[in-house]
């Protein structure tokens, strides 16, 4: 693995090192996407059958683009408006991998390499809190939620039948308390403080009024926003 | 059946699209300085706006029920310093027995 050449000039360590420290940051996010994705299993078994589900969650491998697709599937919606609800649910990637981009180094296949594993925790985690990322480290923080999100899924499927509603047992909470945790640490001076009053807001305002997943795209102009405050 | 198929192969081949485009594109270079200067915002613009819509969403609605508690003991439990999992599992502890006892 080390190498590819991508992050070996890293000032924060050698590449494999930082992929086992990401290795340990994600565990807990691990642990975390584990359960969401039993509740993915046991909530798309009775729609999709015991197969589909595991060969979604290793193939879309995105909380948000599954449950979404699902939900419209649920309410009876056609397959082009489950796919509309995934796309824009998933649409932040755009944003995340251009953000990503610039500190990818290396041939077109390296750096598809190392953003495929993008996921909203990596990248969070990845961030080196000056606009570049740490490729290795993102990479590490997505192992153990690749692990856990398709285990979970499979272990979802499995019980499901047996275990009533998810609901019941909290596990839609498990989504706004993973957010507030990362939200926690990157939210840190006053113009990401104020990029996140406003894209809340911009979100609360808009959820009544557009499909889901655009309110959450939406929040980007936020960012924009944010962005002429003096820092 | 079928139509589930659809869903999950064109999601699969989108998802890896929208995570692509960026670093295919634009990979290596850096970025003007105005660009970046929003892209380090992001992040904290898209999470405030998805812990929004995880606890008061549902569909088109804005509701109000026991996920708001379970968000309420993350703030706390983050504030802190609580480890990750001991914020995700309490939160959807304290959900459920809110859910229970209502």
């Amino acid at each position: 693995m080390t190498g590819l050449r991508v992050g070996a000039s890293d000032p924060l360590g050698v590449p494999s090192e930082r992929h086992r420290a990401g290795i340990r940051r994600g565990l807990p996010f691990g642990i975390a996407v584990f359960a969401i994705s039993v509740s993915f299993g046991v909530l798309a078994r009775p729609l999709m059958g015991p197969v589909a589900p595991i060969v979604m969650s290793i193939f879309v491998f995105s909380g948000a683009a599954q449950f979404g697709a699902l939900a419209v599937l649920l309410a009876g919606g056609s397959a082009g408006a489950a796919i509309a609800a995934g796309v824009l649910l998933n649409a932040r990637y755009l944003a995340m991998g251009l953000a990503l981009a610039p500190s990818l180094r290396g041939r077109a296949l390296s750096r598809a390499a190392f953003a495929m594993p993008l996921v909203d925790a990596s990248w969070a985690a990845a961030s080196r809190g000056d606009g570049t990322f740490d490729p290795w480290y993102l990479v590490g923080v997505s192992v153990p939620q690749y692990a856990g999100w398709v285990l979970g899924t499979v272990v979802g499927v499995l019980i499901g039948p047996r275990l009533g509603d998810p609901n019941a047992l909290g596990l839609d909470a498990l989504f706004p308390a993973f957010f507030i945790a990362l939200l926690y640490e990157e939210a840190r001076g006053r113009r990401r403080l104020a990029a996140a009053g406003g894209g809340a807001g911009i979100a609360l305002v808009l959820t009544p009024f557009v499909p889901a997943g655009l309110p959450i795209l939406a929040a980007a102009a936020a960012a924009i926003a944010a962005s002429r405050m003096r820092a | 059946m079928t139509s589930v198929w659809v869903v999950i192969a064109v999601l699969a081949l989108a998802t890896a699209g929208l995570k692509l485009a960026g670093p295919l594109a634009f990979g290596g270079r850096p970025m003007n300085p105005k660009a970046l200067n929003v892209v380090e915002l992001l992040a904290s613009a898209l999470l405030a706006a998805l812990v929004v819509v995880e606890t008061f969403g549902k569909g088109r609605s804005l509701v109000l029920d026991a996920r708001v508690l379970g968000a309420a003991f993350a703030a706390v439990a983050v504030w802190r310093r609580a480890p990750m999992i001991v914020v995700v599992l309490g939160a959807a502890a304290v959900t459920a027995i809110v859910r229970l006892l209502s």
